[in-house]
C-alpha cells in the first residue's frame, strides 16, 4: 500500500469535491423518472396529471386498488341502495361513484412473470452449470469453437428467429403456455450461464477435486460434493442474471404470449381506465414490477461487471 | 485415513480389473469422457433446436412467398428475388439510417458521459461506492416497461420532462412534443436509451481505469508529465480496450433494438423512428409477409455479424498494442 496522504494517485481534497458534486448532481438526475415512478403509484388520478406536475401530494392507494380490481360505474340510486362498503378498498372506490367488479388479472400476470422467469433461471443455470464443468476441467475436442458457437447464438438478433419460433411454437401447441417460454428463456440465457459458470469454475483449484479423486470419491461425487459449494456464489449471480433477464424480457412475451402465460411487460402498457392509461395504476404496476430488481441489483453490485460483459471483464 | 482411503481405491482398481467393460464403468463411475459428453449434450441439443434450426428455417424461408398468415396458400420458390427487393428499396434504407442514427448517437453519448463518470468516481471521493450502485440501477430494469413510462414523462401537456426543461430554460412547455415531433422523436430516443445504458459504459469503463497499475503514474510523475499528458498517454490507451468492448456490446445490442422503442414511439411519429428490429416486426406480425421479413431478419443476422467480427479483429489489434 502506498501512503496515501502523498500517494500522487491519490485525488487532491479538492478534485474529490469537485468530482462527488458532479456524480451525485448526475445519480439525481438520472434517479428522478424512477421516483417519480414510485411518487405517481400513490397519487389521485387528478394528482397525477396536474400541470405543474406536483411534487406534494396527499397519499393514496387509489393507483394500487385499480391495479388490482375491475371497478364499474354505478348510478348514485343504485349506489344507494348498496349494504355500506366493509373494507377500506371498497370505501374508497365507491367514493368514486364505482363498485368493484372482480379482481384483475395482474395477480396471475405477476404469477406468470415469477413461473417462467424461475423455471427458465433454474433450467439455465443447471444445464450451464453442467456444461461449464465439462468445459472447466475435462479435455474436449474443439472446445474453443464450441464455446464460440454458444456465445454466438447470444448475439444473434432474436428477430432472426423469431418468425420459425412463432411458426414452430404454434405447430407444437407452446404458443402461450408457461413451457413455451420457459424453453425459450433457457435457450437465450444458456449462453450467458455457461460463460458466467466457466469463469467461476475455472477460478475454483483442481486440487480439491483431485485430492477428492484420490480419496476414492468418483467424478460425480467430486463434481457435486467439492465443486459444487465452492461456485455456490457463482452460480447465485448468475442464477440473478438470467432471472433478470427473463423477467424484462419483452419482445417474445409480446410475440408468443396473448392471455394465459402472458408475462408482466406486455402486460403493463395495457393497463387502462376509463380515459385512457390509468397512470397512477400503470405506476403502481411498474414499481410492483421493478422493485424485486432494485433488490437483486444491490445484492448483484459485485459480480455486475462480469455478468453483463459475459465474463471478459472480471475485477 | 489416507491408508483406508487407498485400500479402498486399489480394492475398486482389483474389482475393475476383474470385471467386464460394462460392469467396471458403474465401479469406477462414469468416465471422463462420456461425463463430458453427457454434461455438454443438454446445453447443445437447446442451442440447437431453438436457435439453430429456426435460423435454417429462417434461411429457407427468405427464399419463398410464404405468408405465414395463408399457411395453406402455394409455396413458390423465388430464389433471391426477396434479397433483391429489400435492398433496392427506398424505404428500408431509410429505415437503416435510422437505425445508424440511433446506434451512432447512443454511442457516442454513453461514451462520453459513461468515461467522464468513470474517471469522476475513480477520484474515490466519500460514498463513492453507493452512488454508483445508484447509477447502474436504470440499466438493469426492463426496456419495455421503463420506454412506457417514459411515455407519461414526454407529454407534453402534464409531463415531468417538458416542465422541467421549461423550468430551466423558459420554453414554453406546451410548445414542443418529445414523442410526438418528427425532429425530436429520432433524439427521444437517443436520449432514453442513454439515460438507461450511460452506466454501462461508465462500470466498464470504470474496470478499465481499476486495472491501471499506481506505479506507472508514479513513474509518469517522477518524469514531470503533466497531468494533462498523463491523462492522454497513459489513462486513455489503458482504458481504451475496455471502452472498445462496452462499444461492441452496446452497438449490437442496439442494431437489435426493438423493446424501448416499440413503448416510446413505436416507430413513429410516421416511420422517423422505425429501427430496423420494429419494420421487421412490422412485415412479419402485421403484414404478415413471412418470406420477405426473413430475408431481412438474414440480412440484419450477417450485417451484425459480419460487423462484429471485423470489431473485435480491431480490438485485439489495440489490446496487442
Amino acid at each position: 500500500m502506498s501512503a496515501a496522504a502523498h500517494s500522487v494517485v491519490e485525488a487532491s481534497p479538492r478534485a474529490k469535491t469537485v468530482a462527488g458534486t458532479l456524480v451525485v448532481l448526475y445519480a439525481v438526475v438520472t434517479l428522478v423518472p424512477l421516483l417519480w415512478i414510485g411518487a405517481t403509484a400513490f397519487k389521485s388520478g387528478p394528482d397525477s396529471i396536474s400541470y405543474p406536475p406536483k411534487v406534494v401530494f396527499e397519499p393514496t392507494l387509489e393507483g394500487w386498488v385499480n391495479l388490482f380490481t375491475v371497478r364499474s360505474r354505478q348510478s348514485p340510486e343504485f349506489l344507494h341502495n348498496l349494504p355500506p362498503p366493509t373494507t377500506w378498498w371498497d370505501r374508497l372506490v365507491r367514493s368514486h361513484d364505482m363498485v368493484i367488479a372482480g379482481p384483475s388479472k395482474v395477480v396471475q400476470r405477476f404469477g406468470n412473470s415469477l413461473v417462467v422467469g424461475f423455471g427458465s433461471t433454474f433450467l439455465a443455470v443447471l444445464l450451464g452449470t453442467l456444461a461449464a464443468y465439462a468445459f472447466s476441467r475435462f479435455r474436449i475436442p474443439l472446445a474453443d469453437d464450441l464455446l464460440f458457437f454458444i456465445l454466438s447464438t447470444r448475439m444473434m438478433p432474436p428477430i432472426a428467429v423469431a418468425i420459425p419460433i412463432y411458426l414452430m411454437y404454434r405447430q407444437l401447441g407452446l404458443t402461450d403456455t408457461w413451457l413455451g417460454l420457459i424453453l425459450l428463456y433457457t435457450a437465450v440465457n444458456v449462453s450467458l450461464s455457461v460463460w458466467l459458470l466457466k469463469g467461476f469454475i475455472d477460478e475454483i483449484p483442481r486440487e480439491y477435486e483431485e485430492a477428492a479423486l484420490v480419496d476414492g470419491y468418483t467424478r460425480l461425487q467430486a463434481f457435486r460434493r467439492v465443486v459444487l459449494p465452492q461456485a455456490v456464489t457463482g452460480i447465485a449471480a448468475t442464477s440473478i442474471f438470467c432471472l433478470i433477464f427473463s423477467w424484462n424480457e419483452y419482445a417474445f412475451a409480446l410475440l408468443l404470449t396473448s392471455g394465459n402465460a402472458q408475462t408482466m411487460p406486455p402486460f403493463i402498457p395495457f393497463i387502462i381506465g376509463e380515459g385512457g392509461q390509468d397512470w397512477p395504476a400503470v405506476a403502481a404496476a411498474t414499481t410492483l414490477f421493478l422493485m424485486p430488481i432494485v433488490v437483486f441489483t444491490v445484492l448483484l453490485r459485485k459480480h455486475l461487471l462480469r455478468g453483463i460483459t459475459f465474463g471478459a471483464v472480471r475485477r | 485415513m489416507s491408508l483406508t482411503a487407498d485400500s479402498t481405491r486399489s480394492l475398486a482398481d482389483r474389482v475393475a480389473a476383474t470385471t467386464p467393460a460394462p460392469m467396471m464403468r458403474r465401479v469406477r463411475g462414469l468416465s471422463d469422457r462420456s461425463l463430458a459428453w453427457l454434461f455438454i449434450a443438454p446445453v447443445m441439443v437447446l442451442l440447437l433446436a431453438i436457435n439453430i434450426f429456426p435460423l435454417i428455417w429462417t434461411i429457407r424461408l427468405s427464399f419463398t412467398n410464404y405468408k405465414s398468415n395463408l399457411p395453406n396458400a402455394a409455396l413458390r420458390w423465388i430464389g433471391l428475388a426477396n434479397y433483391n427487393d429489400i435492398l433496392t428499396d427506398d424505404d428500408i434504407w431509410a429505415r437503416m439510417q435510422t437505425t445508424a442514427h440511433f446506434v451512432i448517437w447512443t454511442i457516442v453519448l454513453q461514451v462520453l458521459l459513461g468515461f467522464g463518470l468513470a474517471f469522476l468516481i475513480n477520484k474515490k471521493f466519500r460514498g463513492h461506492a453507493f452512488w454508483t450502485t445508484a447509477i447502474l440501477l436504470p440499466m438493469m430494469l426492463s426496456p419495455a416497461v421503463v420506454g412506457n413510462f417514459w411515455t407519461f414523462l414526454f407529454q407534453p401537456q402534464i409531463g415531468l420532462f417538458n416542465y422541467v426543461v421549461s423550468f430551466f430554460t423558459g420554453i414554453d412547455p406546451h410548445s414542443f412534443q418529445m414523442i410526438g415531433d418528427v425532429r425530436l422523436a429520432p433524439w427521444t430516443i437517443v436520449l432514453v436509451d442513454t439515460w438507461m445504458w450511460t452506466p454501462y459504459v461508465m462500470l466498464i469503463c470504470l474496470a478499465g481505469l481499476r486495472s491501471i497499475p499506481e506505479d506507472i503514474y508514479e513513474a509518469a510523475e517522477v518524469d514531470r508529465a503533466s497531468a494533462w499528458r498523463q491523462f492522454w498517454t497513459i489513462t486513455v490507451p489503458m482504458v481504451l480496450p475496455f471502452l472498445m468492448l462496452a462499444v461492441l456490446f452496446r452497438g449490437i445490442e442496439n442494431f437489435k433494438m426493438f423493446d424501448m422503442v416499440n413503448l416510446l414511439t413505436s416507430g413513429g411519429p410516421g416511420s422517423t423512428t422505425e429501427l430496423a428490429s420494429i419494420t421487421l416486426k412490422r412485415e412479419a406480425f402485421e403484414k404478415w409477409r413471412t418470406g420477405y421479413s426473413s430475408a431481412f431478419a438474414i440480412i440484419l443476422f450477417v450485417t451484425i455479424f459480419g460487423a462484429a467480427n471485423v470489431y473485435v479483429k480491431a480490438l485485439k489489434r489495440v489490446k496487442q498494442r
